[in-house]
């Protein structure tokens, strides 16, 4: 009897690679896709009607996104996987995903899961960051890639993370104008550059040619910059920034801001299923355990891609395909040693290049240090820093998930997917302990809000 | 082993333990409040919030009369309002038998000052047009409400400390007995509290504490389940219940309506997660009960863990073994409203050996063979 098939949650590179191997070896896995077509955050296709070719839509990368894409095209046609589009998980158990398709709840039955769920933008808080026309960098980068909408004409981009060059790049390419790139992260050190270069040379290259390109532009690239505002009524109308903390203010007017802190890994789902959590100094986030197959703290869950850690695309490729070898190993199914070993190898260059790039693009680690009593923590319930200190007053050895209940951080529409990180940041500042000493926000179910009237369809 | 001594040592900082320790500190008693973990995060803090009176047996009408004085004085007693108010608890009915019943109820508990008023049909569609057009009609209390308590239990706790209590989270009591003159408890981090008093209030734990004294009761774990949609436009005046349960909703000044019924899974001893049955059930009985919101979106779901009795009386007084030992747990799901002046009570029995208010039917010992009633 053939083994039962795997599920599968995400289509990005994580989950079409796991998908590709599971169905080498004669599975046919359950795909759960939330967008409509495979391809993830980074490799996202456009909506149906819209041309531009994959060389204007991934740069660099369009070789890989379109391998990607005809991967997947090619298994969904042959029905050897069984593609959910437009699905949430919101809620998972030992036995079923929980989810929520055109409106309408529904359970899928599982024995072994791949959580391959991709990450967000990691948001910090600062002055005016819930302006309209304040966005994400990796918002900002979708708007352009999936629709072909700018965020704004005049734009200024900033925070920290490879992503700001590329993001910068593209919105030139586009024909916006940005105004600036103000990095949090001081210039790379020349050691720092030639550990990355030993690490991947290519990628290294990728981005000192955006770099050059933009300079070339006349784009002006700011490093090691102390601290941003979003400034305007009724949206952003400049952003003031400064070198350090004692320069003044300078000036820059705009229509936009995008800006990100590197990513912030979408692990609600490990967590729901009771995975065991540690701290991981790297990522400055509590991450599901894993072993290095991409086996969690529970028998039948297994994590791949930047749901696991952040590896980026490349190495959510390779980590997607370690984590159903995984899978088939658990399941007795044969396969190649070789190619496994080989894999495992990628894996850890891969990881010794990310240490380089997140010492580059470090989070800057004293950005939540003496914020304003007014600067806003959660934006969904609208909880500024003021009023958590006037709750640790009442409570000062308040943990983060007493902080939620007392204050309301993190209790919004968002459940803390957009504040978790500042609010941590925060916590540790007030109480003058390491990030690591603050524990994990729990989660919640569902995932992502769902409608009170999808359950009323099911039969 | 590092001693500690105190007039009385109270086992649980849920509602029960903490209102207990702000009445007995507040006649001057020594007080050590401790908890396993922290101050009014378990049942206290995460439960449905209604405070009503409505729908309790008579058993309970002068503890949830005093109670309802004492809301009245929340914040007084606790030094923030708490979110508590006073909007009237609706109870509706969707068949003539349910109303029947709910007039029934009525009659009984005439001379409890609820005030309740009957309403048919019409008189609901025009004084709640946002409710089902389903209904056969309801039965409204209009000074019960409702409150937060994930803010009201903890304050409490601060306020017995405020008192004089001295509160100790994190603290375990892993044994404790009483050797004729005190109680010697021992706490899982290796100290020792002696004590002249033992209230256990340790909510669906108490069980385990009461065996210790060898006064094993009957004691199953509930798990009520509950959600909270996204803020909404205000739309409900009235906390929202059903005769014969399955649903009861509210609705914050925040916007958020917050609804429960039904229960949750247990995974693991003390632990409960969220039931899909019971999710599924809850979603589609709101959407038909407040048609406007079916397409408003749920943005969490939680449980709890409380301890229920065979006839879901608490278990409010001494301990019908151990002189000193009193306990208050048992609630049954429904401890939120009667938590202030079950504490009342027991600070009473343990200062003056009385208590103003009737509680026999709440004696522990009422499911046990020799006390007649089983």
């Amino acid at each position: 009897m053939r083994a039962p098939a795997p599920v599968i949650v995400g289509a990005g590179p994580a989950g079409m690679r796991a998908a590709q191997v599971l169905v080498q070896a004669g599975l046919r896995p359950v795909v759960i896709d939330e967008a409509p077509k495979p391809g993830g955050q980074i490799y996202r296709q456009q909506p149906d009607g819209f041309t531009r070719g994959a060389r204007k839509l991934y740069g660099f990368e369009h070789s890989k996104a379109s391998a990607l894409h005809e991967a997947a095209r090619q298994m969904i046609a042959s029905g050897q996987i069984d593609y959910r589009p437009n699905t949430l998980v919101w809620d998972a158990d030992d036995r079923q995903l929980y989810v929520t398709c055109d409106g309408k709840h529904d359970a899928v039955p599982y024995e072994r899961v791949i959580l391959a769920t991709g990450a967000t933008d990691r948001v910090l808080p600062f002055a005016g960051w819930t302006l309209p026309g304040v966005y994400t960098l990796g918002g900002a980068q979708i708007a352009l890639k999936y629709q072909g909408c700018a965020i704004g004409k005049r734009i200024v981009l900033a925070g920290t993370g490879p992503l700001l060059y590329l993001v910068a790049y593209q919105y030139c390419k586009a024909g916006a104008q940005v105004s600036a790139v103000l990095d949090t992260s001081p210039f790379p050190t020349l050691r720092q550059g030639v550990q990355a270069f030993v690490a991947d040379a290519s990628l290294m290259a990728k981005g000192l040619y955006y770099m050059a390109w933009l300079r070339a532009r006349g784009v002006s690239m700011m490093h090691g910059v102390a601290g941003f505002e979003a400034d305007g009524v009724g949206r952003v109308e400049s952003v003031r920034w400064r070198k350090n903390a004692a320069s003044a203010m300078q000036i820059l007017p705009c229509d936009a801001l995008a800006c990100g802190f590197g990513l912030r890994s979408e692990n609600q789902l490990a967590s729901l299923l009771g995975c065991n959590f540690v701290f991981d100094e790297q990522d400055c986030n509590w991450q599901p355990q894993v072993q290095p197959g991409g086996q969690s703290s529970r028998a039948n869950v297994y994590l791949a891609g930047d749901g696991m850690r952040i590896g980026g695309a490349d190495m959510a490729e390779l980590t997607g395909r370690q984590c159903a070898y995984s899978v088939l190993q658990d399941l007795g199914i044969h396969c190649d040693k070789k190619q496994v070993a080989q894999l495992a190898r990628r894996i850890a260059r891969g990881r010794k290049t990310r240490q380089c790039i997140d010492r580059m693009f470090a989070l800057p680690a004293h950005w939540m240090d003496a914020v304003d009593d007014t600067l806003m923590v959660c934006r969904c319930e609208e909880i500024c820093a003021g009023e958590i200190r006037q709750m640790l007053r009442d409570d000062p050895h308040s943990g983060l998930n007493r902080m939620k209940a007392l204050s309301r951080v993190g209790m919004g529409r968002c459940q803390g997917r957009m504040c978790v990180a500042g609010a941590s940041m925060f916590l540790a500042q007030e109480q003058g302990i390491a990030l690591s000493g603050v524990e994990r926000l729990r989660n919640q179910p569902p995932v992502k809000p769902i409608p009170i009237g999808g359950a009323a369809c099911k039969p | 082993m590092q001693t500690v001594n105190t007039d009385v040592l109270i086992i649980g900082a849920g509602i029960i333990g903490a209102s207990t320790a702000y009445f007995l500190s507040k006649q001057g008693l020594q007080v050590l409040l401790c908890d396993a973990g922290q101050s009014g995060t378990k049942a206290s803090g995460v439960n449905f919030g209604g405070v009503r009176r409505q729908g309790r047996p008579l058993s309970q009408m002068p503890l949830a009369a005093r109670s309802h004085q004492l809301w009245g004085q929340l914040s007084e007693l606790i030094g923030i309002d708490g979110e508590y108010i006073r909007c009237g608890h609706l109870k509706v009915a969707f068949t003539g038998q349910d109303l029947d019943r709910l007039q029934a109820y009525n009659h009984r508990v005439a001379s409890c000052g609820l005030d309740l008023q009957l309403l048919d049909a019409g008189q609901v569609h025009s004084r709640y047009p946002w409710l089902s057009t389903d209904l056969a009609g309801a039965s409204l209390c209009p000074a019960d409400g409702h409150a937060n308590p994930r803010l009201v239990s903890p304050a409490l706790s601060w306020a017995a400390q405020q008192a004089g209590t001295r509160l100790m989270e994190h603290c375990r009591i892993i044994d404790s007995r009483y050797d004729g003159r005190h109680f010697q408890s021992d706490t899982a981090d290796h100290q020792r509290i002696q004590s002249r008093f033992v209230v256990n209030t340790a909510g669906a734990w108490a069980g385990d504490i009461a065996a210790m004294f060898g006064e094993p009761v009957p004691l199953t774990e509930i798990y009520p389940q509950m959600g909270v949609t996204e803020p909404l436009p205000p739309i409900m005046n009235v906390v929202l219940g059903v005769q014969g349960g399955g649903i009861y909703a509210r609705q914050v000044a925040r916007g958020n309506i917050v609804f429960g019924g039904s229960r949750a899974l247990s995974v693991a001893a003390g632990y409960a997660r969220s039931s899909h049955q019971s999710v599924s059930m809850l979603l589609t009985r709101l959407a038909g009960l407040i048609p406007g919101i079916a397409n408003a979106h749920v943005i969490r779901f939680w449980s709890g863990v409380e301890g229920a009795t065979p006839d879901l009386n608490p278990y409010l007084g001494p301990s019908s073994k151990t002189p000193g030992l009193f306990h208050g747990f048992g609630y049954s799901g429904a401890g939120f409203q009667v938590g202030l002046a079950s504490g009342e009570v027991l600070a009473q029995l343990i200062a003056t050996g009385t208590s103003h208010i009737p509680i026999e039917d709440f004696r522990i010992d009422r499911f046990t063979a020799d006390s007649g009633k089983l």
